[in-house]
């Protein structure tokens, strides 16, 4: 179609198409990158985020010459489900130091994907606390690898300490269908959920 | 890696801060004209190129270019302000903590059809 380069893949289907923000999370290696690669349907991005060094998000460039700011490379990727819904993905570092990313990035958001690996369920911990901070829905999803050990279900819920109502998946962030059925769990657990009490 | 040589503050022609505040990663653009004008700066010419195509949101034209996000919301404010892009701000998917119920199940339709 497009006759420099074949770019024509990378446009919205159509320019009214609703976008919906979606966040994914986890501690890093944990699979960020492999489920945005399976489930987008243009060729995943690379966002980058100015960050000041006391964490701050960059939202505009007013001082950024007296700061130190550091760049932050988020995974991104687009899956469109009709002509006119897609969904956007953002992969968020799951690290306490990008609290504030975390605050301006959910900002819209549908729900957030949490993956976790039962061989280090340890290095989840910074991003349970990051999303308890958060007005966001969320379901966990456990990225299996062929090693990975099992556990108990409620063995991993309390080491995760996960809410009873919260979906405990397990996907294989390789396979698009086990992807997909993560984000429909996720999809599913926020249609059932009634109104956020105010706090 | 690929530094830029050129700090995006000099980029912008001093300017610091979009003009509009309702730009979001999300923003959906497209270009209101067929030909990029020469006049622009070389980052408004980018912006603006990559969009005669077809329309993208904010952050994937950030992406494509290798430039930041915040850098990115600065050219488009201008370049709206100049009348060469038409902006459309997202929709949240969640209003006052309640999310989209008729959303969330566009969305529950759309998954399980791609499975």
């Amino acid at each position: 179609m497009d006759s420099e380069r074949s770019s024509s893949g990378i446009y919205l289907r159509n320019p009214d198409q609703r976008l919906v923000k979606v966040i994914v999370s986890g501690p890093f290696g944990v699979g960020k990158t492999t489920i945005i690669n399976t489930l987008s349907d243009i060729p995943p991005l690379r966002t980058e985020e100015v960050m000041t060094a006391t964490g701050a998000v960059v939202d505009h460039l007013e001082g950024v010459r007296d700061k130190t700011t550091t760049t932050v490379g988020l995974d991104y990727g687009r899956m469109s489900l009709s002509d006119d819904l897609a969904l956007c993905l953002f992969g968020t570092p799951g690290q306490k130091r990008f609290h504030a990313l975390w605050e301006d990035l959910t900002q819209g958001a549908l729900g957030a994907l949490i993956l976790a690996d039962t061989r280090r369920i340890a290095d989840s911990y910074e991003v349970m606390g990051l999303i308890e901070e958060q007005e966001i829905r969320y379901a966990v999803a456990l990225n299996i690898f062929p090693d990975s050990p099992q556990y108990p279900e409620e063995e991993l819920r309390q080491a995760l300490d996960l809410a009873p109502e919260t979906p405990l998946i397990t996907c294989d962030a390789r396979d698009r269908s086990s992807s997909l059925a993560a984000l429909l769990g996720l999809a599913e657990h926020l249609l059932n959920l009634p109104v956020l009490e105010q706090s | 890696m690929n530094r830029r040589l050129i700090p995006p503050y000099v980029w912008t022609g001093g300017r610091t801060r979009p003009s509009r505040n309702v730009l979001d990663r999300l923003t959906v653009l497209r270009a209101a004209t067929d030909q990029v004008p020469a006049s622009l700066s070389p980052a408004g010419r980018r912006v603006l190129e990559i969009l005669l195509d077809g329309a993208l949101p904010l952050a994937e034209v950030a992406a494509h270019l290798s430039l930041p996000v915040s850098f990115v919301k600065v050219v488009v404010s201008d370049l709206f302000d100049e009348g060469w892009l038409i902006v459309r701000a997202p929709t949240p998917a969640q209003d006052d903590r309640m999310p989209d119920q008729q959303l969330l199940e566009r969305v529950i339709r759309g998954l399980r059809a791609l499975q």
